[in-house]
């Protein structure tokens, strides 16, 4: 393609992704959603607001985080060579954190005194808790029953951090759940509460405003391979439940035409089953959650019931920009089951001693199988999106690590 | 067949009654009875609700029993044989209330017709704004159907006159900020919102109507916001009337609430 036809992919301001997107709200909401769109628009082109947010990645976050080469991984994967990009070790254990303090710091901006958040694997939840301690923010997280149980870790260290977890028992009792019910209290708290929505999805100006304070992680990944491998790598890989890490790892290479993109979704059983949660493969457009996407729901539009062994890829939507760049061609969407990603989580510890995420790991079964189609000239960046502490208890189950007796979660 | 009367010819000068109760709760028959008995005993319009698996703006009340049908096997189908069927049996205007994703699914165009040809008034959507409707405001332009759209305490005055201009039928006043469910209290919110309603246009049955919903649940309540509206909705408590007490339940409920009129 000549140069300076295509506009760049980069950054896209929404409301709209080519038809994804929006803002489809009730209207006891867009006051509160205008005022926060108007609000990250001043702070966007306010070089004091990103100085702030870029002293606390530096001083408070741990950034940048490092990439780690990981060659006893990458012999599995056909011998391509694979970098993980290391968002394990931000403060809080995941990326989350890095558009968490984005919202907070936008909260005290508008000036509201307390905040709530959804979360499914938790990692959301303890980031928005531990910004909301930082900065003396009132904290209440939405979580699925479901959730609650599989990650009670994580239910600990939020109420450690101060903030108060509703236990959510409508619906699927998951991700989906937390979000409705999260909107519902929303509705009644509007004018002292900030929402600090955790993925790249729901209305505008989410989408891009997530993205925005998740593209740090490519940014830094690409600049930081460039020097390691001295080249731009063959496939980007991330994990895609709402699609944060996945967009923010991929926004800093959409201009680069020769690297693609890949967002692995959760497929539980397998997508042939009715136990998955793969948005894009398997669902169609629609509305859910303020925007217009890919989601997993029956001919009436009602919405199906995601699973995943992934409490945080359990969402049965995905965020619209996501949904473009799958029509559109620029990103490719696969699926890793239940037991791919489990493997991929004991291959991973075993062979470099980096315990993942049960989400990241779904990335890491992407890029074994992508690594061994490049073969051993391929390089690969991954997206490790999270540490795997909070999900031993469901790897001991998985793998009958426990002895028997002993005290589990 | 053309589109049912539309729901402003409902609302007189002496203020509506308009009750809401979800099609196929407890099952599709006994929801049609239901409704029929609200007519029968007072109430002036009907708002019947399509069950969707992801109501953000309800309460308890109104979750549980729509969730309750869709695991019984409601299918948007079943809602133009409701409005058909209550048509059939009692002369009051039938709105359905429903949210975005099962219309945009059922295709816009077809879901009008559909409503149309079943005698249906139009639609109540309370997850989408005029500013995210260009393809229901083409349709129900198309044919002839209400558009009912909401206005909030918290909305602006220039989307209170966007609301208003872009609404047919009646505007629906949310009158707290929350969800449903029945309220000891009725906020004042609920008073000023009509009053900056009224201010945007919605000066009555002449122009376009204001009704004022959400945690309405007794004959005093219906009587102190017809003292200010063109029209009080009750929904949540009409639902636990039905769900405790059956049909006789939600007729007895309607009785008494008509007598705030």
């Amino acid at each position: 393609m000549s140069a300076g036809i295509r506009e760049s992919l980069r950054g896209l301001p929404g409301p709209f992704f080519g038809p994804y997107g929006g803002r489809f709200m009730p209207e006891s909401l867009i006051a509160a959603i205008d005022e926060l769109a108007a609000a990250y628009e001043v702070a966007k082109a306010d070089p004091a607001f990103q100085e702030e947010l870029a002293e606390l990645h530096r001083s408070y976050t741990g950034r940048p985080s490092i990439i780690t080469e990981v060659p006893r991984f990458a012999e599995h994967a056909g011998g391509a060579r694979v970098f993980l990009k290391r968002e394990d070790l931000n403060h809080t254990g995941s990326h989350k954190i890095n558009n968490v303090l984005g919202q907070a710091l936008l909260t005290r901006r508008i000036g509201k005194t307390r905040v709530i958040a959804e979360t499914g694997a938790g990692q959301h939840g303890v980031a928005t808790a531990t910004a909301a301690a930082l900065f003396g923010l009132e904290c209440t997280i939405y979580m699925g029953e479901v959730d609650t149980q599989r990650q009670a870790l994580n239910v600990a260290r939020m109420r450690l951090l101060g903030a108060e977890v509703i236990s959510v028992t409508t619906g699927s009792r998951t991700l989906k759940d937390a979000i409705n019910e999260a909107y519902r209290e929303w509705v009644t708290s509007v004018d002292t509460t900030n929402y600090i929505f955790g993925t790249a999805a729901g209305p505008h100006p989410f989408p891009a405003m997530v993205r925005d304070f998740q593209s740090v992680i490519g940014e830094e990944a690409r600049a930081q391979l460039l020097t390691a491998a001295g080249r731009l790598p063959d496939a980007v890989v991330a994990c895609v439940g709402g699609g944060s890490n996945a967009i923010g790892i991929f926004d800093a290479f959409l201009d680069d035409e020769g690297v693609a993109l890949y967002g692995i979704e959760a497929a539980g059983d397998g997508v042939d089953t009715d136990k998955h949660a793969a948005s894009i493969e398997r669902g169609r457009p629609g509305v859910l959650h303020g925007a217009r996407s890919y989601l997993l729901q029956d001919e009436d539009g009602q919405t199906i019931e995601s699973h995943s062994i992934s409490a945080g890829l359990d969402y049965p939507g995905v965020g619209p920009e996501h949904a473009y760049l799958a029509d559109i061609g620029r990103a490719s969407y696969l699926p890793a089951t239940d037991a791919e990603a489990m493997e991929a989580l004991r291959l991973l510890s075993r062979t470099e001693g980096i315990i993942p995420a049960i989400e990241s790991a779904h990335a890491l079964a992407g890029a074994l199988r992508l690594g061994r189609e490049l073969g051993p000239d391929g390089l690969i960046l991954v997206n490790l999106s999270g540490r795997g502490d909070k999900d031993v208890a469901t790897a001991g189950r998985w793998f009958d690590l426990f002895d028997e007796g002993a005290v589990q979660s | 067949m053309s589109a049912g009367a539309s729901v402003a010819t409902a609302i007189t000068g002496s203020g509506a009654l308009v009750g809401y109760l979800p099609i196929g709760f407890p099952d599709l028959a006994t929801s049609i009875d239901a409704a029929v008995a609200l007519v029968e005993n007072g109430v002036d319009a009907l708002e019947l609700g399509l069950p969707y698996t992801d109501p953000v703006m309800d309460g308890v009340a109104i979750q549980k029993a729509t969730q309750q049908a869709i695991a019984n096997g409601f299918r948007v189908r079943d809602v133009f044989t409701a409005v058909e069927a209550v048509r059939s049996r009692v002369d009051a205007p039938v709105l359905v209330m429903t949210y975005w994703n099962p219309v945009v699914q059922y295709g816009v165009a077809r879901f009008a017709d559909a409503l149309r040809d079943a005698g249906g008034a139009g639609l109540i959507t309370p997850d989408i704004t005029p500013d995210s409707a260009d393809d229901w405001i083409a349709e129900s332009d198309r044919t002839g159907l209400d558009r009912v759209f909401l206005a909030a305490p918290s909305s602006t005055d220039a989307r209170l006159d966007d609301t208003v201009s872009a609404s047919r039928g009646f505007v629906y006043a949310v009158s707290t900020m929350g969800i449903t469910g029945a309220r000891a209290d009725l906020d004042a919110k609920a008073r000023a919102l009509v009053a900056r309603l009224r201010a945007a246009g919605a000066t009555g049955p002449d122009t376009i109507a204001a009704c004022v919903g959400v945690g309405i649940s007794t004959p005093d309540q219906v009587a102190e916001v017809l003292g200010y509206a063109d029209g009080a909705i009750v929904g949540s408590a009409l639902v636990s009337a039905l769900a405790q007490d059956g049909v006789a339940g939600v007729a007895r409920l309607a009785s008494a609430l008509s007598q705030g009129k």
